[in-house]
């Protein structure tokens, strides 16, 4: 296993248009490990996202990648989508041979398909076109994709939002195992808090917009040895909750937020 | 007080129609029956309107005479190459126009100007141009073909889901693979019901092209017999052209089937 990859934010802003929605963020996500950030609803989480991955262009401040990289990294910095984004016109296991063509030979990428879809118990889902899959079975197919490349880091926007509380619950374990597992550095978006003790080895809380860090809190304990409901958790939870209920409630009265910016 | 009593009655079901495959041909065969029958019985003047029996007979005179093979294939060529003359480059000036913001005014701004001449008035014009021969039929049905393809593909490019082709530069896709793998198909139901519009444009434009310069070709054997008030060959013409759109329509309808699966 290599030191992995660290992304670092210096001073970064952005702003649409005239609105600034972040304003000097300077953090650090450290290899190997689950950073979360959590924050109100419209506080700029999914356009940080973007700017960590490149998607977007920050308006003030840079993002610098740091560390090695696995020489079979196919795609370093690799998001998982809160709408899943799979191509309907092709098959679960088409969808993720997309992001391995050109890149490997064409047993080298069949192998590469099997055991993602495996990893991520699809390997029955193979042929099944998207359309025919449940939401928490399409968001693992966004899972598979995204550990098909063997990122450095994972960027993921709220992946289990779209889904139902039941489903979400087995695919968070799922996640942390994975994520545990594959160890690259992973920055994860969420509105909720029991995700964010759940997965995150540190917990950045954003004010609401323009977003600001508040307040960073580290959880030391491996992922795999964390349970939903776990005392500690729910005790952090409680004061995450504390932290960020007035700026909530406050991004609830500014009126609806439109759409996500697509990271 | 008013009381509710007894089973609650069925309000739903209904509009949801259904396809009959055998109603359809039944349906054409009873009409074609019919008019056989008025005809028999001498309800309608077999010099206005011939029955069907005696179309039936042109067709088969024409057919071991080998006549109708020299117009249909006549027919049958220009049609094929021209549409996919303006298909083809249609599809490209579409996708062109829906993805480029360089191309998008100026290629639509001409498109808009002129999509709505009738191709049949610039008849005259390409025979001095492309020449008497095919050059002048194949640039009709080419440029009726080209700019509805351009319409459907440009519209179909603006309904593929940003968020999919954000999804494929986040996986590191070159442009031309985003272009291939996601734009393409994503306006492809778009682009094949463009094609329901395009071939019936191109059916009746090869028969005014055929009408004003050809001697082979159904539209040049419709024109003929009509000169001749050989009403037995004119509607057998016209049986013909129905035949072909139909078949047309159906060989779509195949296409549809089979690259739209996935819907
Ligand atoms: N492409 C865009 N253009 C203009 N405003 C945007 C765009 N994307 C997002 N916004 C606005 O920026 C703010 C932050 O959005 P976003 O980063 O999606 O927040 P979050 O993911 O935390 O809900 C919101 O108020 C949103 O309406
Ligand atoms: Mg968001």
């Amino acid at each position: 296993m290599t030191a992995g990859l660290r992304l670092v934010l210096d001073k970064v802003g952005h702003a649409y248009d005239d609105m600034t929605v972040l304003d000097d963020i300077s953090l650090t996500a450290e290899p190997g490990r689950v950073t979360v950030l959590v924050g109100p609803s419209g506080c700029g989480k999914s356009t940080l996202l973007g700017i960590m991955g490149g998607m977007l262009a920050p308006t003030t401040g840079t993002v610098c990648c740091q560390g090695e990289v696995a020489p079979d990294c196919l795609n370093p910095l690799t998001y998982v989508f809160q709408d899943f984004a799979l191509l309907p016109w092709r098959s679960v296991a088409g969808n993720v041979a997309l992001v391995l063509e050109g890149r490997l030979s064409r047993a080298e990428r069949a192998d590469r398909v099997r055991e993602v879809l495996a990893l991520t118990g699809l390997t029955a889902f193979a042929d099944a076109w998207p359309r025919q899959l449940s939401g928490g079975m399409r968001q693992r197919v966004g899972i598979a994709r995204a550990l098909a490349v063997r990122p450095a880091c994972l960027l993921m926007d709220e992946p289990l939002s779209a889904l139902d509380a039941q489903t979400r619950a087995l695919l968070l374990d799922d996640f942390a195992a994975l994520i545990e597992r594959s160890g690259t550095t992973t920055v994860y978006v969420t509105h909720n808090l029991a995700e964010a003790v759940r997965l995150g080895h540190r917990i950045v809380v954003l004010s609401r917009r323009p977003g600001r860090i508040r307040e960073i809190v580290s959880i030391d304990r491996p992922l795999s040895d964390r349970r939903a409901g776990d005392a500690d958790l729910a005790a952090m939870e409680a004061a995450l909750w504390d932290m960020i209920r007035d700026d909530a409630a406050a991004a609830e009265r500014d009126g609806p937020v439109s759409g996500h910016v697509s990271a | 007080m008013p009381r509710l009593d007894g089973p609650v009655p069925f309000r739903g079901g209904g509009f949801a129609p259904q396809s009959r495959a055998w109603a359809a041909a039944a349906t054409l065969l009873g009409l074609i029956a019919l008019w056989q029958a008025a005809a028999s019985a001498g309800a309608i003047p077999t010099l206005f309107l011939p029955p069907p029996a005696a179309i039936a007979r042109a067709l088969w005179h024409l057919t071991v005479s080998g006549e109708l093979w020299k117009h249909l294939s006549a027919s049958l060529s220009r049609l094929a190459v021209g549409w996919v003359l303006g298909t083809v480059f249609g599809i490209l000036t579409g996708i062109a126009v829906g993805l480029s913001s360089a191309l998008r005014s100026p290629a639509m701004a001409v498109v808009s100007a002129l999509f709505p001449i009738p191709k049949i008035a610039l008849v005259p014009l390409f025979i001095i141009w492309f020449g008497i021969g095919e050059g002048s039929k194949l640039a009709t049905l080419g440029f009726g073909v080209f700019f509805p393809t351009v319409i459907a593909t440009a519209g179909g490019v603006d309904n593929v889901s940003r968020g999919l082709i954000r999804m494929g530069q986040s996986f590191g896709l070159s442009t031309w693979e985003i272009t291939r793998k996601i734009v393409l198909p994503g306006a492809l139901p778009a682009i094949l019901s463009g094609f329901r519009v395009t071939s019936s444009i191109a059916i009746v434009l090869l028969v005014a092209a055929e009408m004003i310069g050809a001697d082979r070709g159904i539209g040049a054997f419709v024109l003929s017999a009509g000169n001749l008030y050989d009403t037995d060959n004119l509607l057998a013409g016209i049986v013909l052209l129905s035949a072909l759109g139909l078949t047309v329509a159906w060989l779509i309808g195949l296409a549809e089937r089979a690259l739209l699966r996935w819907r």
